[in-house]
């Protein structure tokens, strides 16, 4: 993508690629956690089976571009890309819908268009939505999480992925699929009648959310990144929710704690939106970015096809980042702002 | 009129010139159309002929048309080519001209076939001109086909479905199946999927190219057997 021309001065950050994406690692950690703990080892087959992929299709693309596989291995980049569509991906996913995924992401989305930092798109959320809009039924049966019904073991995760047999495991519509499909009960009725729902949002899903929000938050204090673009993504979203509540109705939105803890919406601001290479640049820029990706995830949430929506608005933004960037470039240190500007302000 | 203008034409046509991966002429029914063979071969017959003809007719009146009005006369020319081949096509293979629907008509408006039309038949002599129009259609008609099998394959996991179409009663049983419950693959059947195949072929077009070149010129830098050189060291094998 281009580069915003920012003028100096340029301060010079000593953080490595291969630092930063080992830290963001390091941050999907507790939110790994929460996910096997609620839906069992099928995440982390996913999440190894992904890992295994993505340096596969790395070693073969980088082989095929006469790259030097040592030096572009080693910045972890594609292990990052595995790991966040391994959690985004219903855990006991078969081998090959991950295998698809992988190799849309790492080969179509990131190499075809010249490798880490000339990608336009997340390669993740390609990989994601490549498969959502090719297997709908395997992309949106998920497991109950513990606590609605039984979870499976490493052994019955194993075999879920990688033998043709279908395992009887007791699937649940996702509490965003409930929510949706609601058009008769008050909101409350819905709580008290569905099993999936917990505290504030899904069992399960609202404890993965914090989950990836203390990893996000500590990130964000690493300063991996800066906060405008999750901040602006998850006020802009809850705010959208705050709107649309009306008193928990039957044709309710959903609260905004609902929101903020279902789905994707944690793992999103922190671990999606904040892509560094598929992003806004500037400050101003990020603000806007995040908070259209949060308009977008509500609005798709809410009145369109899917329950969920965080891989469509990352990637309509991708598309939109360039465009923002060009409309909030910084002021040049040392100058004033240029006079037709200074008019309108 | 060498054999060779002839060769050259259809190395052109089939692939130097390819009006679908090098011209990027005609890209909405190549895009459109193209999710199985059956849809890509009907498409790419009628678009075949109604260039055939055309050529023809055009190269045929060349010099009895003025060049003020000779882009309208071409186009009624190709408007009339295109409702012969979709009546034929309506009589003989109904239902695939109901699949096919609008891109029909719409081959009058493929650019291919005018640009063809304005650039090569007006200029030459019928049998060249007629000769230019097949090779055209054929290197279109080719990658529309390629494009409908890559896609049907990945899709559907399976070839040659409905082909009865096209070839009548007999063809019902050339539906080949690849893989016996194959998970149907959404993306290449739907239009993005015609978009990333139609890119990956052209890529494999260009890297062909660049192969070839490669090799050339490899070709070209080794000495001549016999050619006399200042000897370093060593003997020169």
């Amino acid at each position: 993508m281009a580069l915003l021309r920012v003028t100096s001065p340029h301060a010079h950050g000593p953080a490595s690629t291969q630092k930063v994406m080992q830290q963001v690692l390091l941050a999907t950690v507790p939110g790994v956690i929460a996910l096997i703990h609620f839906f069992g080892f099928g995440v982390l087959v996913n999440i190894a089976w992904a890992a295994l992929l993505a340096l596969a299709f790395e070693s073969l693309a980088l082989k095929l571009r006469g790259r030097e596989l040592g030096f572009y291995l080693k910045d972890c980049s594609a292990l990052v890309t595995a790991v966040l569509l391994g959690v985004a991906l219903p855990p006991y996913s078969p081998w090959w819908l991950i295998a698809v995924g992988m190799a849309s992401a790492i080969l179509l989305a990131k190499h075809l268009y010249g490798g880490l930092g000339y990608n336009p798109f997340n390669p993740a959320m390609v990989g994601y939505v490549v498969l959502l809009i090719s297997f709908p039924v395997q992309m949106t049966t998920w497991e109950a999480p513990r606590g609605v019904g039984e979870v499976p073991g490493l052994l019955d995760a194993l075999r879920a992925c990688f033998t043709p047999a279908s395992f009887d495991g007791t699937t649940a519509a996702t509490p965003l699929d409930v929510l949706k499909q609601n058009n008769s009960l008050l909101l409350e009725n819905l709580w008290a009648a569905e099993p999936v729902f917990g505290r504030w949002a899904g069992i399960g899903w609202e404890w993965a959310n914090i989950a990836f929000l203390a990893g996000g938050l500590w990130l964000l204090y690493r300063r991996i990144f800066t906060w405008h673009a999750p901040l602006a993504f998850l006020a802009v979203l809850a705010l959208m929710a705050a709107l649309f509540y009306d008193g928990g109705s039957s044709a309710s939105g959903g609260s905004p704690l609902f929101h903020l803890l279902s789905g994707a919406t944690m793992f999103g601001a922190f671990f999606i939106v904040t892509d560094p290479v598929t992003s806004a640049v500037s400050v101003r820029g990020r603000l806007v970015y995040g908070a259209l990706a949060g308009l977008l995830v509500y609005l798709i949430r809410v009145w369109g096809n899917y329950p969920d929506a965080v891989a469509f608005a990352v990637l309509i933004m991708n598309f939109a980042a360039p465009f923002i960037d060009h409309y909030t470039q910084p002021r040049t240190y040392g100058h004033r702002k240029p006079a037709k500007r200074r008019e309108e302000s | 009129m060498a054999a060779s203008d002839y060769r050259e034409l259809s190395l052109n046509g089939l692939w130097k010139n390819n009006p679908a991966i090098v011209q990027l002429l005609g890209l909405c029914p190549l895009l459109a159309v193209t999710g199985s063979v059956v849809n890509a071969l009907g498409l790419a017959a009628a678009t075949t002929l109604v260039l055939l003809c055309s050529n023809t007719a055009v190269s045929l009146i060349r010099n009895v048309v003025s060049d003020a009005v000779r882009l309208p006369v071409f186009v009624m020319i190709i408007a009339a080519a295109v409702t012969c081949i979709e009546l034929l096509m309506q009589a003989f293979t109904y239902e695939l001209y109901q699949i096919l629907g609008i891109f029909l008509p719409l081959i009058t408006t493929n650019c291919v076939i005018l640009g063809r039309a304005d650039a090569y038949a007006s200029k030459n002599p019928l049998p060249l001109a007629m000769c230019d129009g097949l090779m055209m259609g054929l290197g279109f008609g080719v990658i529309l086909v390629l494009l409908g099998a890559l896609r049907e394959l990945l899709g559907t996991g399976a070839l040659f479905a409905n082909m009865d179409l096209l070839f009548g009663p007999g063809a019902a049983d050339w539906h080949w199946v690849m893989v016996q419950d194959y998970q149907a693959f959404l993306l290449a059947i739907l239009p993005p999927g015609a978009f990333i195949f139609t890119g990956l072929i052209i890529a494999g077009k260009n890297l062909i190219d660049s192969e070839i070149k490669r090799r050339q010129d490899a070709l070209k830098a080794r000495p001549v057997k016999g050619s006399k050189r200042v000897r370093v060291t060593g003997t020169i094998s």
